[in-house]
């Protein structure tokens, strides 16, 4: 009997050259066209606050946002971004100043292993952006996409609530126009 | 004397993890983070039939591929290694024989991940088929060929048999006698991050790797075995932060030694980064276990005499596996009173990846056995569970029949909680149909008792070290892998020194800085690291107050430490700084550095097999959960779990109540979902290497929980605490199957609880679904021990047990 090793050979592609916007600012970087976001995040960029979980799409943990909107940079490949706004967790804090619900995460334990934590963040953040005062099930279904091992999710769901209700309070103005009950 | 005191300024309160941020920001570097200039990447070429002799490797035309640096085979690495002295069965890289799909044949470097890859597809290797065993049934009928050449007998790797007092003449005295089976099936730890390593050798010959493994320690023995006559003292291994571990990241794995060795022979440094599908290979996790339990119990519920069998399916290697095998057997006493007590052991190799310590380690099986089979002799008896439970517990301050010292024993105050918070006394036998409640309890050991490979030197050590500035660094080779191990350390000598742990730095888990700490398993490290770190502080504090009485010219029992300030505590006015007293002692002293260490007491229990299942001090966990089960489509729902944790005490709730969170989630994965099988006529292949196919709960699965924590200390544990990484995932399972029974009046003696298992247990005459018969094994004569009421001196009056033989090895602590 002879087998060999199951084969992922790859056709070999010049580098492209692009300018990419990642939180906030355009970088340019070169790297093989088949590469996707997850790897030139991290391997080109060094943004390796973004993590993965099984590059296939299945768990969630590389979840960054393209104009505010969470997507799996495993599936993603950067050739398709060009002029959109990248978003990873390295870009969450005001500098020093922690993102909300980087601060809720924290203060109640939200995070354990902190591995899943980035994607968690990103896709909190896009439900928040979104919906002042979320209920649990809608935090529940946003985050449907989102694999923890360690914290039962319950942290997690209590620490949204609290970022939500901490941000509500730091713009009352504008919290009572949207809230509503959404 | 720490654990007296009754005040506190950090234990017990809420704080925020010491690497909270980090963790928040992305700024946590896993293995998988690092870079160095100029590495290689490592790819594994891995075996694709189940069972074969290699007859051929020839790596010619993957070596001369472009970008490639080094292929190494088995050949070289020769070495066998194992996390058990007594299962030295690994090699780095298959030598002639490969035992399960994805056992490791070839490995590569290269300059690229892709130019890894490609030349993975240039290895060529012929096998010669060997006869599958896909099970354990396979495997008691297939002595020859052996997966592995050392063993008990055949494709047995190990039996055991116990006996702890006259049984048979228990179950005469008993009123009545159950008899069932169970099958809980193996699954997997599914950690998020996949794991990765890091090495490099450098021009001086010393070697570094980073890796994600939850055992430092361990790695650094095996590499020092593997890489001989590299010397131990030039290996230096540096865990990093895990990305979860639950016990799948403490063996010494292939890859790690592998990157070694080629960054050995390339003088580069070489990464290796696991796939998704290469996790599941490594595994190490839950193994499939079929048992039998027969309980004898008076009218009153006392159970006159227990007898435990157990058979586990071990896959390809022996792992921890002679650990989990008498694990399966060890903790059924230390809840409710067992009389006489008999258990027989076997594990079997299969041709699967190996099973070894999940969360629970070899504990979850047999306790979701005991506390289903309690749930049908209360309904024999015509009894409310809950008082069958409390009307029988475990003394506080006692030894069980098969000789482990129980100290402080919180079940019955857990139980108590659980019943009031959830009504289950309202509920139990009167929710509608389709809607029940189940109670289930369990019990865990706060750190194995003993090591994995026979020593007397300390199971954890502390160096503390005072800087003038005011600042205190603690090292201790602990693990971080999530549960706050990091944290524990800050918080402790953050309470004796007065200081904030905010103020502390903690160097963890390196073996060139960091003195031994044996790994992040068997829910060893708070208790055993945070004793150590008590003997350290405690020794800093004393040179401390030296410094500072002989400053403030009083004695020194009257100095207080708090607030940053070292003062006189009759006249709290009357001090200095922190940074001060330091300055102070430093002066009188010179440098003020200490250290600690922790050995754990000595067990009662004197036979071969006794290493297993003594601890300091055992967690006990009582949960109600309620559940909503469809009868046409055999759906569970699980609404809500009332939990209570005998923790001792909580050196930080937060952290603590997240532990209990995350076990009752992965309690109820196991219980309901997860699953690793196989495709048994299709080459032994596992059926879903991923995540999407290994069903595991996301948000919408999760259930409410509601935790309470009782808190009564332990004087063993550090200001009295025990474990809780792994006690409560121990009812979970039970917990459901029990409210299941409640709901439809099915008993599914079978985990996972899938909706099929319900539809046909529902159909089912006996309305049950569940194992019906056992493999034949001829048990070994039995080691006999006399239980301590039975004049009893923990050691073995006849069978093989007159010489006590260790093989600890503790569960895992996530």
């Amino acid at each position: 009997m002879k087998t060999k090793a199951k084969g992922r050979a790859r056709a070999r592609f010049e580098k492209v050259h692009m300018r990419l916007r990642v939180n906030g600012e355009d970088v340019e970087v070169a790297f093989a066209p088949h590469k996707t976001l997850l790897e030139v995040l991290r391997e080109d960029l060094g943004l390796t606050g973004t993590k993965h979980g099984c590059e296939l799409g299945e768990c969630g943990t590389c979840a960054v946002l393209v104009d505010g909107k969470p997507i799996l940079s495993c599936l993603a490949l950067p050739l398709d971004l060009e002029g959109k706004e990248i978003s990873t967790v390295e870009g969450m804090a005001d500098g020093p100043r922690l993102h909300p619900l980087q601060e809720a995460f924290a203060d109640l334990g939200a995070a354990q292993c902190g591995y899943c934590t980035p994607g968690f963040l990103l896709t909190a953040k896009a439900l928040l952006d979104a919906k002042k005062k979320p209920t649990r099930d809608e935090i529940k279904d946003a985050l449907a996409g989102n694999l923890c091992r360690c914290t039962g999710y319950v942290k997690i769901f209590e620490a949204v609530e609290l970022a939500a209700k901490r941000m509500r309070e730091a713009a009352p103005s504008k919290a009572k126009g949207a809230s509503n009950g959404r | 004397m720490a654990a007296e005191r009754r005040e506190f300024k950090v234990i017990g309160k809420p704080h925020r993890r010491i690497d909270g941020v980090a963790k928040v920001t992305g700024a946590t570097k896993f293995a998988d983070d690092l870079a160095l200039p100029g590495m290689l990447y490592c790819k594994l070429v891995r075996s694709t039939v189940p069972h074969a002799r290699i007859t051929r490797i020839d790596v010619t035309r993957a070596l001369a591929a472009p970008g490639v640096k080094a292929v190494l085979t088995g050949k070289d690495l020769p070495i066998p290694f194992g996390i058990l002295p007594v299962s030295q069965d690994e090699h780095a890289l298959c030598l002639d024989v490969v035992r399960f799909i994805g056992d490791p044949v070839v490995a590569i470097a290269a300059t690229s991940e892709d130019a890894a890859f490609d030349a993975m597809d240039l290895v060529e290797i012929d096998y010669e088929p060997l006869p599958q065993i896909p099970d354990v049934d396979t495997a008691a009928r297939t002595p020859e060929p052996r997966i592995h050449d050392y063993g008990d007998e055949g494709n047995i790797h190990k039996k055991v048999s116990l006996v702890f007092g006259d049984v048979d003449e228990g179950f005469r005295e008993a009123d009545t006698v159950r008899d069932d089976l169970f099958f809980y099936e193996g699954n997997t730890h599914l950690p998020m991050e996949q794991h990765a390593a890091l090495a490099q050798f450098d021009g001086d010959g010393k070697l570094v790797i980073w890796s994600s493994t939850q055992t430092p320690h361990y790695l650094h023995r095996a590499l020092a075995k593997v890489l001989a006559p590299l010397a131990a003292s030039h290996i230096r291994v540096i865990a990093t932060p895990n990305g979860g571990g639950f016990g799948g990241k403490s063996d010494p794995f292939n890859h790690e030694i592998v990157v070694c060795k080629l960054a050995m022979l390339t003088g580069k440094p070489v990464k290796v980064s696991l796939t998704r599908e290469e996790v599941f290979y490594c595994h190490r996790g839950r193994h499939p276990v079929l048992m039998r339990i027969k309980t004898g119990v008076k009218k009153d519920g006392s159970i006159t005499a227990m007898h435990f069998q157990s058979w586990l399916d071990g896959g390809a290697y022996g792992s921890y596996g002679v650990a989990s095998t008498y694990y399966t057997g060890a903790l059924q006493t230390v809840t409710y009173p067992v009389k006489r007590y008999r258990f027989d052991g076997a594990r079997f190799f299969t041709n699967k990846p190996p099973c070894g310590p999940k969360r629970g380690h070899g504990t979850p099986q047999p306790r979701y056995a005991l506390e289903v089979q309690m749930d049908k002799i209360a309904e024999d008896l015509g009894t409310n569970p809950a008082d069958l439970r409390l009307r029988h517990l475990v003394p506080a301050n006692s030894v069980t029949a098969n000789w482990l010292r129980v100290g402080s024993m919180g079940l019955g105050r857990c139980i108590e909680t659980v019943v009031a918070a959830s009504g289950f006394r309202e509920k139990w036998h009167k929710l509608p149909e389709g809607r029940g409640v189940g109670l289930a309890c369990g019990s865990y050991i706060s750190g194995a008792g003993l090591p994995i490979y026979w020593n007397a030197m300390p199971h954890s050590g502390v160096q503390l070290k005072c800087d003038r500035g005011g600042g205190v660094t603690v090292f201790c080779g602990s693990t971080e892998i999530g549960q706050g191990s990091d944290s524990v350390l800050a918080y402790v000598v953050a309470e004796l020194l007065g200081i904030d742990p905010f103020d502390i730095r903690v160097v963890t888990a390196d073996t060139d800085l960091t003195p031994v700490d044996l790994g992040s398993y068997s829910s060893r490290v708070t208790l055993m690291t945070g004793n150590a770190a008590i003997q350290a502080a405690e020794r800093a504090r004393e040179l401390l107050a030296k410094g500072a009485a002989a400053k403030l010219a009083i004695p020194e029992s009257r100095v207080g430490f708090a607030n940053r300030r070292v003062f006189d505590v009759e006249d709290p006015s009357k001090g200095m700084t922190f940074a001060e007293a330091v300055v102070a002692a430093e002066s009188q002293f010179g440098t003020i550095g200490t250290v600690g260490s922790y050995v754990p007491p000595p067990s009662p229990g004197k036979y071969r097999g006794a290493g297993v299942g003594p601890s300091p001090a055992y967690s006990y966990t009582a949960a109600v959960c309620e559940v909503e089960v469809d009868k046409d489509t055999g759906i569970i729902v699980v609404k809500k779990t009332w939990i209570a944790h005998d923790i001792g005490r909580s050196i930080n709730p937060v952290l603590v109540e997240g532990q209990v969170e995350g076990s009752v989630y992965m309690g109820l994965g196991e219980a309901l979902m997860e699953e690793m099988i196989y495709r048994g006529n299709r080459n032994v292949v596992h059926k879903f290497p991923s995540l999407l196919e290994y069903k595991s709960p996301t948000t919408l699965e999760m259930c409410d929980v509601e935790t309470h924590l009782i808190e009564d200390p332990d004087p063993n544990g550090p200001f009295g605490a025990k474990e809780v990484g792994q006690g409560p995932l121990l009812p979970m399972p039970p917990a459901i199957a029990n409210a299941v029974y409640d709901a439809v009046r099915v008993r599914v003696d079978e985990i996972p609880i899938t909706p099929d298992k319900v539809l046909k247990a529902l159909r089912a005459k006996d309305r049950r679904y569940g194992p019906t018969k056992t493999p034949t094994v001829t048990w070994p004569e039995p080691i006999v021990v006399p239980p301590p009421w039975e004049g009893g001196t923990g050691k073995a009056v006849s069978g093989e047990g007159a010489k006590p033989i260790v093989i600890g090895a503790g569960g895992v602590r996530k």
